[in-house]
């Protein structure tokens, strides 16, 4: 059924399918050569293909990655590598059907220069796959699909969040040092869950903890009661939860409600957006994740403020996201002096890039996910506390990369 | 053990507001003869209609106190202008239209409360758990709704029962013509029972709405599942709906726990043992 594309309330940048051709954002907005095709003119604008969930479940998401790459452009004066930057913006309804119909879209219709897509990891797979046979130089500025950087990695594919199964990974990681042996897991039923999931027992069962059982509730069901019913009769001592959004916030306030008394953890993603909506519940919620944003560093400081000066609002791991994805073409950008037919020096640049990123140092993995810290963080009074280092620059494995 | 008795519970709490759902269905479709796909619909305009009045007027009561003659106008409407046309008419036309009523719903979901999955906010004075077991709390507000499904379920076995309008509905889903030669209007009646089949499934989807949220295609799950238990239950049965409604929660919450792997399935083997053994249902009438 074909759905119209709709404008999202509370988005101060309404854009749809129908907007591919407008460009123009924040940060570059004095720019108004929106349809010259640079790849014969060195001096013209380099042009950005952004395919990103406008609406929708993740279109928060996807506002945010782009808010940070539009600010990172900004405090660049709009210029990288010595040229101007425009963008093909395209909402990809986090639909994966859609995903290669709008990916060539972006790439034969608009003929962008540079690719950057997307939040929802089954639109980003088939997204990659295209990208991947016509050797654009892409970044993921969120999707945690595993397979991205390991069976799929390509020479011109890089990733500026993380991967499912390093998160996982982390946090099974903190759950070992704080003493905690038997563990029950809940997800959603879908790849990101079970990576998730795969990526905690990876740490935790090999490092000696048991993982009494898993529990798969069907996405996007928000029905936890038998879950909580089997948490209780299971008694383990925490609890490895992976939801995200309002499904993450059902949980908490339902976990809360269940006075079970024993501790939840989980990636970040459990908490992150949610922190105020939680409430009282959501106090003693551990999780592990590669940003908070109080973390102690000139670059973070420099970024939250930014980000606060230019939207009035909070900025989360997401726009962190599309921040280092602007950091990261732009390492390649001036590598090649702006000369984007130079793909091969490009993504040669990318692959060795390393810079600070609010998150902490940042560079990329044999098969192009980030190698980066994660933290230990507590939400206390609707807010996350940092609670200190997990993990140091842990790599996620490159299982079937031929890059590695 | 406890584990039991709280799936137990889990169980007949989904049931309940099953089988809320499901008797309209059941009804529309025993005495209208309507296939009524839209009937999801209902049911997921009744959560966001909870959400709308509680954010208005603060309290999941009031929402249902306004809602359910809001459900009732609203269903009477829908009949006027789209369902009578469909009596004379056979089972593909009806589907066709009530799928067309699916999608329009589901735009005006879309372009009026967006994408987003949102929740619904239990009354403070509800918003507490009491202890079931030793180790596990249970949420007031869900032992408070599995009252009101079994208070709206006694009353409707009162009205099809014991009132003149219950006895025409019961005569006109035996024997549709007969009613009409011995003088009854059915056109008002056929409004009635359908704009109640609308108010029951509207009032299944306020009620759950604290607990199940509100988000896109939420209805269309539970037209589903609707199916399946008037199909278990057998078409029209009432008795049947209710009976079916408890079996699919139960099968549902015990399948999560004992068979994960097979929770999704649970609910249609279960449909499909009935209709091998019994194809007109457990209640319905061969």
């Amino acid at each position: 059924m074909a759905r119209e594309p709709r404008l999202q309330k509370g988005s101060d940048m309404p854009i749809t399918r129908r907007d591919v051709l407008r460009t123009g954002a924040l940060g570059v907005a004095g720019l108004s050569m929106p349809f010259v095709r640079p790849s014969w003119a060195q001096s013209g604008p380099v042009k950005f293909g952004l395919l990103l969930p406008y609406s929708g479940t993740y279109a928060p998401l996807g506002e945010a990655v782009n808010r940070g790459l539009d600010l990172y452009l900004a405090s660049k004066g709009g210029k990288l590598g010595g040229r101007e930057i425009t963008f093909a913006k395209v909402d990809d309804e986090s639909a994966p059907p859609k995903a290669t119909e709008l990916t060539t879209k972006l790439i034969q219709g608009e003929k962008v220069d540079i690719l950057f897509g997307t939040v929802h990891s089954g639109v980003a797979m088939a997204m990659v796959k295209i990208a991947r046979e016509e050797g654009l130089p892409t970044i993921v500025p969120n999707a945690g699909a595993d397979a991205i950087t390991q069976a799929m990695c390509a020479e011109n594919v890089f990733r500026t969040s993380f991967s499912n199964g390093q998160v996982g990974f982390a946090t099974g990681q903190a759950m070992l040092a704080a003493g905690l042996k038997k563990v029950v897991t809940v997800a959603w039923k879908y790849a990101a869950g079970d990576e998730s999931v795969a990526g905690f027992k990876r740490a935790f069962v090999k490092g000696g903890g048991e993982a009494l059982k898993d529990i798969a509730v069907p996405f996007p069901d928000v029905e936890f009661q038998s879950a909580l019913a089997e948490i209780a009769s299971l008694k383990p001592d925490a609890v490895y939860v992976f939801f995200a959004g309002g499904g993450a916030l059902k949980f908490i306030k339902d976990y809360a409600g269940a006075k079970l008394g024993i501790p939840l953890w989980g990636p970040g993603f459990l908490t992150d957006g949610v922190e105020k909506a939680a409430g009282e519940a959501g106090d003693g919620v551990k999780t592990v994740l590669h940003y908070v944003q109080s973390l102690d560093n000139p670059e973070n400081k420099a970024f939250v403020e930014a980000f606060r000066g230019a939207y009035k609002a909070e900025p989360d791991v997401y726009a962190v996201h599309g921040w280092d994805a602007g950091q990261l073409i732009a390492v390649g950008l001036e590598a090649v002096g702006g000369d984007v037919s130079k793909r091969k020096e490009l993504n040669a640049a990318m692959a060795k890039a390393s810079f600070a990123s609010p998150r902490g140092p940042f560079k990329l993995s044999s098969s192009h996910n980030p190698i980066q810290n994660f933290y230990l963080r507590e939400l206390k009074g609707g807010v996350n506390q940092y609670l200190g280092v997990v993990a140091k620059e842990l790599a996620d494995e490159t299982t079937g990369c031929k890059l590695a | 053990m406890s584990l039991y008795f709280v799936q137990i519970l889990n169980g007949l709490q989904y049931g309940l507001v099953v089988f809320l759902a499901a008797s309209g269905l059941t009804l529309v479709f025993g005495v209208l003869g309507v296939i009524n796909l839209s009937h999801g619909s209902f049911y997921m305009l009744g959560a966001y209609a909870a959400l709308t009045l509680t954010s208005l007027f603060g309290d999941i009561f009031v929402a249902l106190a306004l809602g359910l003659p809001l459900a009732f106008l609203f269903g009477m409407a829908i009949e006027w202008l789209f369902i009578r046309h469909l009596y004379a008419r056979d089972h593909l036309q009806q589907v066709l239209l009530t799928f067309a009523l699916i999608l329009i719903f589901n735009e005006v979901q879309q372009s009026v409360w967006g994408n987003n999955p949102l929740s619904i906010p239990t009354p403070p004075y509800l918003a507490r758990s009491v202890m079931i077991t030793g180790a596990l709390g249970y949420p007031v507000y869900r032992i408070v709704l599995m009252a009101i499904c079994v208070a709206l379920a006694l009353a409707m076995v009162f009205v099809i029962q014991k009132t003149r309008v219950g006895r025409l509905i019961r005569a006109a889903e035996s024997n549709r013509e007969m009613v009409e030669a011995l003088g009854f209007d059915s056109r008002i009646l056929f409004r009635l029972v359908f704009a109640a089949g609308v108010a029951l499934a509207a009032a299944a989807g306020i009620l759950a709405a604290p607990v199940e949220s509100a988000y896109p295609g939420i209805g269309d799950r539970v037209l589903i599942t609707s199916f399946v238990v008037v199909v278990i239950g057998g078409i029209g049965s009432i008795r049947g709906a209710f009976v079916g409604s408890l079996l699919i929660g139960l099968a549902d919450a015990f399948g999560k726990v004992l068979v994960p792997q097979f929770s999704s399935v649970i609910i249609y083997a279960l449909m499909a043992l009935v209709l091998a053994l019994r194809p007109a249902g457990l209640f319905g009438r061969a």
